[in-house]
């Protein structure tokens, strides 16, 4: 039985794969170009295991960045982490000793594959969830450590590989909209960010654009609840 | 250096993990109302919100003008709309790309 849900988790999590590999690859080549090696690559995948963050990381250990810097940054474009533990504590909230990993690795990633809550097997629900979370997360160290290792000697040149990370976002992004009947949600997420980016320029717009998601998200609340049901 | 580094990525995954565990730990008991139905509407503002944070970067009043992200980035919406399979939408989205800034819009 448990061989079954093993094989069930990683045909879940085979979506994510390509994906993390190639991100993980473009990260392990920045790093590696910003003149932190393979156990920089590894240490970062295991500990840190947030792909954007990580991407932002390399500019701040190049740069040399205080530790207040690297703090706020990381509230910053980590943030919206806050969201996705918000929405998954009933979910979790029986987990048991598979709770505090399920909660550390909860990637934007791992998040759209579990947030459903749906799973093959009611009673192995949270180790399901576990092996979902952690074939992921191996898949985006297996990537780290390859791009770390291959660098620049990789069979192709690799300008314009960090736009898997944006690819990521759109197909997530075209999935949930596809999946959903009320697109306020994502519009109001959409525009409010536009609008802030316009408002206060490319380097601080991202905590105001939270802000007023979290507002207009609030003033549609009756109206968006009414739809849902 | 070395150690100031070390200490850059012990912050980077201290702050994660607390920002993650955070509303675990606030909302043992039970969830508010209006927290949960945050948990419902923000995740899909959230990821649109990634988009454009992706995106953010791109200069639209110079030479090309975001035409690679653009036709990339429409690329994955059709690849998706017509497969819905993750892996094709980001790899094709991402070698489209590729292809545009190093073989099509060489500045």
């Amino acid at each position: 039985m448990k061989s079954l849900v093993v094989r069930k988790a990683f045909l879940k999590s085979l979506p994510v794969m390509a994906g993390y590999v190639v991100l993980g690859i473009g990260f392990g080549i920045l790093l590696r170009d910003a003149g932190y090696g393979l156990p920089w690559a590894f240490a970062m995948a295991v500990a840190i295991y947030a792909g954007s963050m990580q991407y932002v990381g390399v500019g701040l250990l190049a740069g040399g960045a205080g530790i207040i810097t690297a703090l706020l940054t990381t509230v910053m474009v980590n943030a919206r982490h806050l969201f996705y533990s918000i929405s998954m504590i009933g979910l979790y909230r029986d987990a048991g000793k598979y709770k505090p990993y399920l909660i550390f690795a909860l990637t934007d990633e791992t998040y759209s594959l579990l947030s459903d809550g749906e799973t093959p097997f009611p009673e192995y629900a949270h180790l399901y969830r576990f092996l979902v979370s952690l074939f992921n997360q191996l898949y985006w160290i297996t990537g780290c450590i390859l791009g770390s290792l291959l660098g620049s000697v990789l069979p192709f040149p690799s300008t314009g590989i960090e736009f898997s990370m944006t690819a990521l976002f759109i197909a997530s992004f075209t999935e949930q909209w596809i999946k959903t009947r009320d697109h306020l949600p994502a519009l109001t997420g959409l525009l409010s960010t536009l609008l802030c980016l316009l408002v206060f320029g490319p380097e601080r717009f991202l905590i105001p654009a939270m802000l007023l998601i979290t507002l207009v998200l609030t003033m549609m609340k009756g109206r968006l609840e009414e739809k849902t049901v | 250096m070395n150690t100031h580094a070390a200490l850059l990525v012990l912050v980077m995954a201290a702050v994660t993990m607390l920002l993650r565990f955070l509303p675990f730990l606030v909302f043992r008991k039970q969830t508010p109302p209006y927290i949960a139905y945050l948990g419902k509407v923000l995740p899909a503002a959230i990821i649109g919100m990634l988009v454009v944070y992706c995106l953010k970067d791109t200069r639209i009043t110079q030479a090309p003008f975001g035409a690679p992200e653009l036709v990339a980035g429409l690329s994955v919406v059709l690849l998706h709309g017509w497969k819905r399979n993750s892996l094709l939408s980001i790899l094709g989205g991402t070698v489209i790309y590729m292809v545009l800034v190093q073989a099509v819009f060489t500045v």
